[in-house]
């Protein structure tokens, strides 16, 4: 993964004593509420229900084991022996207190880590496939890119007061697994006619109260002119972007109205004004940032290992779990392994500091120290031996992150919500744990099969309940908890939005609407389709009618 | 009264900034309950009543709003030739509108963007451009609600002097100016990337890279 040199370690350096000054003043009564504000915002610090919130920035979702260690000393140091893994692959802290956020990130910075630009108007963490640089489906490793653009977005003064928060997603595998088409900008690279590394461009996707696909500006774009390009959007976003409503002042909605054509006339335009300048990427430079990405020595190894295909037969346990959580690898012999974090009854993408000592052990041991986060709030061991699984899953088992349901209906995704979150209409981590427990049986888990359930506590969308099979978005009816639910939204090459399938339910019945959402599916479901696949061929009519049908019947009763 | 710093000093300010007349009656819009603060980019800055109502000091250097300047040209075309005469727009109005004001930019002593709020980052498109795509040389310069916590971004931009709010010390906005000494990206100020400005080391020659030694494991923090 990227080392920082002298010259990135200044930078992050440099923040915290800014950022030490600008909290000293805020506390000497020197900054007022609304002046300090975008300052702890572009610092990862909200101010929370409990306590504030402390974002911090995983690049691209790459943590090194020390990384993670020191994220576990800050557990429990500063915050209360926990942390949550977000949607957005990054890391958050619940209950530090603001005065000593400074030497929090003074620590960070000494793994280099930092909380830079992980909220606020500005560029946010840049974010990718977790299995970048590993999948066999991958065409171009777009991680390289991905930190030329981390620097170049780092403190980029024209861009550091968007009109609102602005999330940039790449892609280099066929198979999309960034949701490119769900956000601001969306960086999908791939090998043009001559070979060369190119991006297609898509703009204005995004979730939130307005859910939106990005509409692709351009197909073919030379990989050199990635920062100019985003540089033209960027501009034409920051004039013209709305600012007197912070619900229209996303990028989506201003092209929206202008029309994705002339939207992308006008960047056209632009960089027309501004490409083969110096920010105009360089072989060097590109060979340099990858060089950190290509330093693995794989041993050369048979992909055929008797001793695991045995294990495979002979441990049913074992063997659900490589099914669900064992990921195909490019080389010979080794696999990808998501550590799942979401273990029945526990917060879905929370860790305990002994985790993450623990993973951080488990990334030393069996996979060059390494680790990634996903979107799905799982943490990856991307590179582990074939021949070592067994073990590193008798392991896993101990730490409480084995479960074998990556993918399946309890791998769900969803934000901290209003046991945290001020902005939340509802809880969501209950909602969640109700329905694990409802799904606890891990045959029917296994025969339902695919399944992405998403939930939000509000229209912030950070839970990504749009793009869920089934979505579940905590509203606020005459102060008092409801959930809506979609169905039929997707993430990936054929992203979709869920569509609503009805009124709103109280937080009890959500677990028994899922179960009649999944009745129906087993009901109608053909061979080898998919939830997804089955409300796509059928529409929403039915689940809808077995859903309410009854839940009338119940109440004449 | 604001201090002003010009070029890295603070310094005696010699221009008036001319501010329009008020509206007759305030038109406040409301959206979801909130008054509108900011205005969208490209809207009217004034209506006539209050361009014909604006009050420019008789003599001296001034700094006038580009909707006076756009209507009432011929009354200050001697003091523009005498170099009296800077502009100062909002950050809605368009910078070509400025430009096409003028027939020579830089017969402007100064331009100056007004900032609403520290937070309407239009302001450094306005800069940048000013500098990069029309050619603008002479003093760019921040008013309104300038916080020295903004400073090094408007610098990286093309500002080079900042009228800092009253109730604030510019000598330390002064010292903020050098918050970061090796920004990443190109802009006004430097519009070479780092990777331009120095060999940057590739990873063969980094540190450690993956496993962690052993002897590091247990840091002292
Ligand atoms: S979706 Fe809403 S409730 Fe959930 S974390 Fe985001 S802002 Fe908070």
């Amino acid at each position: 993964m990227y080392i920082y040199d002298d010259i990135d370690q200044r930078i992050v350096d440099e923040r915290v004593a800014q950022y030490r000054d600008q909290t000293r003043r805020y506390l000497a009564g020197e900054l007022s509420d609304d002046e300090f504000r975008p300052l702890r915002l572009q610092n990862g610090l909200y101010i929370q229900r409990h306590a504030p919130m402390l974002r911090i920035a995983i690049p691209y979702g790459l943590l090194a084991s020390r990384q993670l260690r020191k994220l576990a000393h800050i557990a429990r140091v500063y915050d209360r022996g926990y942390s949550h893994f977000s949607t957005r692959q990054n890391v958050q802290f619940n209950w530090p207190a603001l005065e000593r956020v400074p030497d929090i990130l003074a620590e960070l910075a000494t793994v280099q880590m930092h909380g830079i630009q992980t909220s606020g108007s500005c560029v946010r963490n840049i974010t990718t496939d977790q299995f970048a640089g590993v999948a066999p489906d991958e065409v171009v490793d777009a991680r390289p890119y991905a930190e030329i653009l981390r620097q170049w977005s780092t403190f980029h003064p024209e861009f550091a007061y968007l009109p609102r928060k602005f999330k940039i997603a790449v892609n280099g595998a066929e198979s999309d697994r960034a949701i490119i088409q769900m956000h601001d900008i969306g960086l999908g690279f791939y090998l043009d006619e001559q070979g060369e590394v190119a991006l297609e461009i898509w703009v204005g996707g995004g979730m939130g109260r307005t859910p939106a696909i990005g509409a692709m500006i351009r197909k073919h774009l030379p990989w050199q002119h990635a920062l100019s390009y985003c540089e033209a959007i960027l501009r034409v976003y920051n004039r013209y972007g709305r600012r007197d409503n912070a619900f229209k002042a996303r990028i989506k909605i201003l092209v929206k109205a202008l029309g994705a054509e002339e939207f992308a006339r006008q960047v056209e335009a632009e960089w027309a004004q501004i490409k083969d300048g110096p920010s105009t990427i360089t072989q060097e430079e590109l060979d340099r940032v990858a060089s950190f990405f290509r330093n693995r020595t794989y041993e050369t190894l048979s992909d055929d290992v008797p001793a695991f295909n045995e294990k495979l037969a002979s441990d049913k346990a074992f063997a659900n779990w490589v099914k669900r959580n064992v990921h195909a690898h490019k080389v010979p012999g080794y696999r990808a392994v998501t550590l799942s974090l979401k273990p029945t009854g526990t917060a879905p993408g929370d860790a305990t500091a002994d985790q993450m000592d623990s993973v951080a052990f488990l990334a030393d041991r069996y996979s060059f120290g390494e680790l990634r986060v996903s979107h799905e709030q799982n943490l990856i061991l991307a590179d582990v031996k074939k021949s070592d699984l067994y073990q590193l899953w008798q392991e896993a088992v101990r730490v409480g992150f084995a479960t074998p349901n990556i993918g399946l209906l309890t791998d769900i995704i969803c934000c901290p919500g209003g046991d945290f979150c001020s902005l939340a209409n509802a809880k969501s981590i209950p909602i969640a744990q109700a329905i694990q427990q409802k799904f606890d049986d891990l045959d029917y888990l296994h025969d339902i099969g695919d399944l992405d359930l998403n939930i939000s506590g509000c229209m912030n969308s950070c839970g990504h309940h749009h793009v869920g099979h089934i979505g579940v978005l905590g509203v606020d009816k005459d102060g008092s908890e409801w959930y809506q639910i979609t169905i039929g939204g997707n993430q990936g090459n054929s992203a979709s939005i869920g569509t609503v399938i009805g009124p709103s339910f109280a937080a009890d019945e959500v677990p028994g609407v899922v179960e009649k959402l999944i009745e129906t599916y087993i009901e109608q479901r053909t061979d080898e389709e998919r939830f997804i696949d089955t409300v796509r061929r059928i529409g929403v009519a039915p689940f809808k009618e077995h859903v309410y049908g009854e839940k009338k019947e119940a109440a004449h009763v | 009264m604001s201090k002003l710093i010009r070029n890295n000093a603070i310094v005696q300010d010699d221009w008036a900034v001319v501010q329009l007349a008020s509206p007759a009656e305030e038109t406040v819009r409301k959206q979801a309950g909130k008054v509108v603060i900011f205005k969208l980019t490209g809207e009217q800055a004034a209506s006539a009543e209050q361009i014909a109502g604006t009050n420019i000091p008789p003599g001296g250097k001034v700094i006038v709003p580009l909707a006076v300047w756009q209507a009432r040209k011929e009354e200050l075309a001697p003091r523009l030739a005498a170099g009296e005469v800077g502009l100062w727009l909002e950050t809605f109005e368009l910078v070509e509108d400025l430009v096409a004001s003028v027939p020579d930019l830089n017969s402007l002593p100064v331009i100056a963007v007004h900032f609403p709020r520290p937070v309407d980052g239009r302001g450094f498109t306005i800069a940048t451009m000013l500098r990069t795509r029309f050619g603008y040389r002479n003093e760019i310069r921040a008013i309104g609600d300038v916080l020295r916590d903004q400073l090094f971004y408007m610098k990286r931009c093309g500002f080079n002097a900042y009228a800092i709010r009253a109730d604030r010390s510019a000598e330390e906005a002064l010292a903020s100016l050098r918050d970061f000494s090796e920004p990443y990206q190109g802009a006004v100020d430097n519009p070479l990337p780092v990777w331009r400005r120095h060999a940057r080391v590739a990873a063969a020659h980094a540190v450690t890279v993956g496993r962690t030694p052993a002897s590091h494991e247990d840091e002292v923090d």
